[in-house]
């Protein structure tokens, strides 16, 4: 199995009274909150977090997109994954990703994709998300009713300029460029390995099949909720003739891990209080703009096995908003595990072998967990969760959706700073 | 409703609801936000001094296809072929809302296709010294009393009539949103600005007092754009659908206007 390290990058110092005082921490947040000194902070911070978690073993560390956002600083993953490129040598950079009907022309996704590919010396793993709502629609104003039109159509301009040799031309119904033609290129080929977060959404299960790609379920209400989901997707894949290979995809699961169970909760208990009170407060009026949802979805959730399950999930999304705020209940709804490192283990054993997914990827630093915890809950995870989870599911399949670096011998760490050429302090 | 008379046209190839009722000289009408999921008492008082023709554009209540439409040009002609199929060309035209701003581009670009022209509370502009309501960014329960001074006038016509499939209502609903999205997200300002000045027929503003969507105030830039002669007429207790909110008042201010 495959155990990942992802990050948020939460704003950690939202107020007491935000659920009180603000109506979202999306879109139209006060950016009076927002403290970029108290953020440089929290950048290197979190960057030293993904950094430690590459050092310490993690087969990949993940960075996603938003805007607008207190939960999530990164508008750009890309500029973090290109910082983590020069930073960590083994471990696989997730870009989870990069919302393409955001980039005009979506070319960009594809250079700059191609140009971490290139520094990290194969490691990429490119993360094709449709975005949310509140990214997508309100943030960056894009058409409801086009934007999934524009994204299929960006997937298809990127996978044709990553292996396309030649200059061409691209007449689409929302992109035409006359010369199409990125430079660099990947080093992984025919391209890096494709995954697609998404929601409940049939289409997006029958398109990862026909793809080929990684579905993942990025929900933030644990193993339980995800249930449903996860059933939906492997039914799906049934119905399609698909295999029940694991690496078919991956899912997150927020973790804390102590030496004891008493000593989790209690070490625990602010950050993910802080995440599930503060920063899942979005407002109801950004959830649904008309278009983002398809007929067929719509017509699925109320008709259909599949919609079922979908409509659960949002149901738990509902009651999450509406209620599970405080520690136990939270643990109780199975969105953040803890305990000790056995206890945690068995518990992973369990989702990963319930929910079939190969690519587990682990929020172990969120809301306004210090650096100093992150830090302790990364490495005593890496030493005592890991290695007991680490041979799953290999006996028996193959994860064909990894990323293929170049060889190790052939790729070149970066220079220490002591070695590099230094103006002199005169000049 | 007794002489209703429900037709179906063709807009690039996609079938769209006509209705038609009363008799006398053509009237167009082109709904606003949301579109028409049933009739509504307004259409009857027009009914009653005129022939009333009620075209549904293209992903709005009995039209199929503005999954097809993705620019500015698209949607205009897609509303001039509609009123040419309805039988409309050359009769006077009510257009609200979302539909105004498809209306005021018809009657400037194509003048031959109608006579004399009235906006209500038409979409099209945006200004950021007072700048339009959201229409789509509402939470549920809010939404009526955006779009109407009496939020029940919204709801009644948006509630599923007795034996409905509601699957199928929901999905109207929703995509009668995503319609009028698809050319007004997110500002509503299809830069009708530029060509307000190719209206040249006789032109009626009229205006929901209470109207949260598009500020009335909004009434003396469409004036003072129109090239020929207009006038503005405001009705109290009303709000954006003002059709919905004050039926009588809007046709009594309508049927006054043509003569």
């Amino acid at each position: 199995m495959k155990q990942m390290w992802f990050h948020l990058m939460p704003y950690t110092e939202l107020p007491d009274d935000f659920r009180d005082k603000h109506p979202s921490v999306w879109v139209d947040i006060d950016s009076r909150l927002f403290n970029p000194e108290r953020a440089h902070i929290m950048y290197n911070d979190f960057m030293d977090e993904l950094e430690y978690a590459a050092e310490m073993g993690f087969d990949a560390v993940c960075v996603n997109e938003h805007h607008a956002n207190g939960y999530g600083l990164m508008p750009s993953p890309n500029l973090i994954a290109s910082a983590l490129a020069r930073r960590t040598s083994d471990a696989m950079l997730c870009v989870m990703g990069n919302s393409l009907a955001l980039y005009n022309p979506p070319l960009r996704v594809a250079e700059e994709f191609a140009m971490i590919d290139c520094i990290s010396g194969g490691r990429l793993i490119a993360g094709f998300p449709v975005g949310t709502p509140m990214d997508t629609c309100y943030a960056y104003a894009q058409n409801p009713s086009m934007l999934r039109a524009r994204y299929l159509e960006a997937h298809d301009l990127v996978m044709k300029a990553w292996q396309t040799p030649e200059t061409f031309s691209f007449n689409g119904r929302f992109n035409q460029l006359r010369y199409a033609n990125i430079w660099p290129r990947p080093v992984q080929k025919p391209h890096p390995p494709v995954w697609i977060p998404g929601g409940g959404s049939v289409e997006t299960w029958r398109w990862c099949a026909e793809m080929d790609y990684v579905y993942c379920y990025l929900s933030y209400f644990g193993y339980k909720a995800g249930q449903a989901t996860m059933k939906g997707f492997w039914d799906e894949m049934d119905r399609l003739g698909k295999d029940r290979n694991p690496y078919r995809a991956g899912f997150l699961q927020f973790v804390g891990v102590a030496d004891t169970h008493d000593e989790a909760m209690q070490l625990y208990r602010e950050p993910a209080e802080y995440f599930y009170g503060r920063c899942l407060h979005v407002s109801a009026q950004w959830a649904n703009p008309p278009g983002y949802t398809s007929e067929a979805t719509i017509r699925a959730g109320v008709e259909s096995q599949i919609g079922r399950a979908a409509g659960l999930m949002q149901k738990e999304i509902l009651k999450a908003r509406r209620a599970v705020t405080e520690m136990r209940d939270i643990v109780d709804a199975g969105y953040v595990i803890v305990g000790t490192p056995d206890e945690v283990a068995e518990r992973l054993r369990e989702v990963a072998k319930t929910l079939n997914v190969g690519h587990l990827m682990y929020l172990l630093q969120y809301g306004n967990m210090s650096k100093q915890l992150a830090l302790y809950n990364t490495r005593l995870f890496a030493e005592k969760v890991m290695p007991q989870l680490r041979d799953l599911f290999d006996d028996r399949w193959e994860d064909r959706w990894w990323p293929k670096p170049m060889a190790a011998h052939r790729r070149v760490e970066p220079a220490p700073l002591g070695e590099r050429p230094r103006r002199a302090a005169a000049e | 409703m007794s002489s209703l008379a429900v037709d179906s046209i063709l807009v690039n190839d996609k079938a769209c609801r006509v209705w038609r009722e009363g008799s006398g000289a053509p009237l167009g009408f082109l709904a606003g936000f949301g579109g028409l999921p049933q009739w509504i008492p307004f259409l009857d008082r027009l009914a009653e001094a005129r022939t009333v023709i009620v075209p549904s554009l293209p992903g709005f209540p009995g039209g199929l296809g503005h999954a097809d439409l993705d620019s500015h040009l698209d949607w205009v002609l897609a509303t001039h072929d509609a009123l040419v199929a309805a039988g409309l060309a050359g009769a006077d035209l009510v257009a609200a809302s979302v539909a105004g701003a498809l209306a005021a581009d018809v009657a400037g670009i194509f003048p031959g296709i109608v006579k004399r022209l009235v906006l209500m509370a038409p979409f099209g502009l945006y200004d950021d010294g007072e700048p339009t309501g959201d229409p789509w960014a509402q939470k549920p329960p809010d939404q009526p009393g955006a779009l109407c001074a009496k939020p029940e006038a919204w709801t009644a016509m948006t509630t599923l009539p007795e034996g409905g499939n509601a699957l199928e209502w929901q999905i109207e609903g929703v995509r009668a949103n995503e319609a009028a999205a698809r050319f007004l997200w997110p500002l509503g300002d299809t830069r009708l600005a530029k060509r307000l000045g190719r209206i040249t027929q006789p032109t009626l503003l009229l205006w929901g007092e209470g109207d949260r969507i598009i500020p009335p105030a909004y009434a003396g830039r469409f004036q003072a754009g129109i090239k020929g002669p207009t006038s503005t007429v405001t009705i109290p207790g009303a709000g954006h659908l003002a059709y919905l909110d004050q039926p009588e008042a809007a046709a009594k201010a309508i049927l006054s206007f043509l003569g």
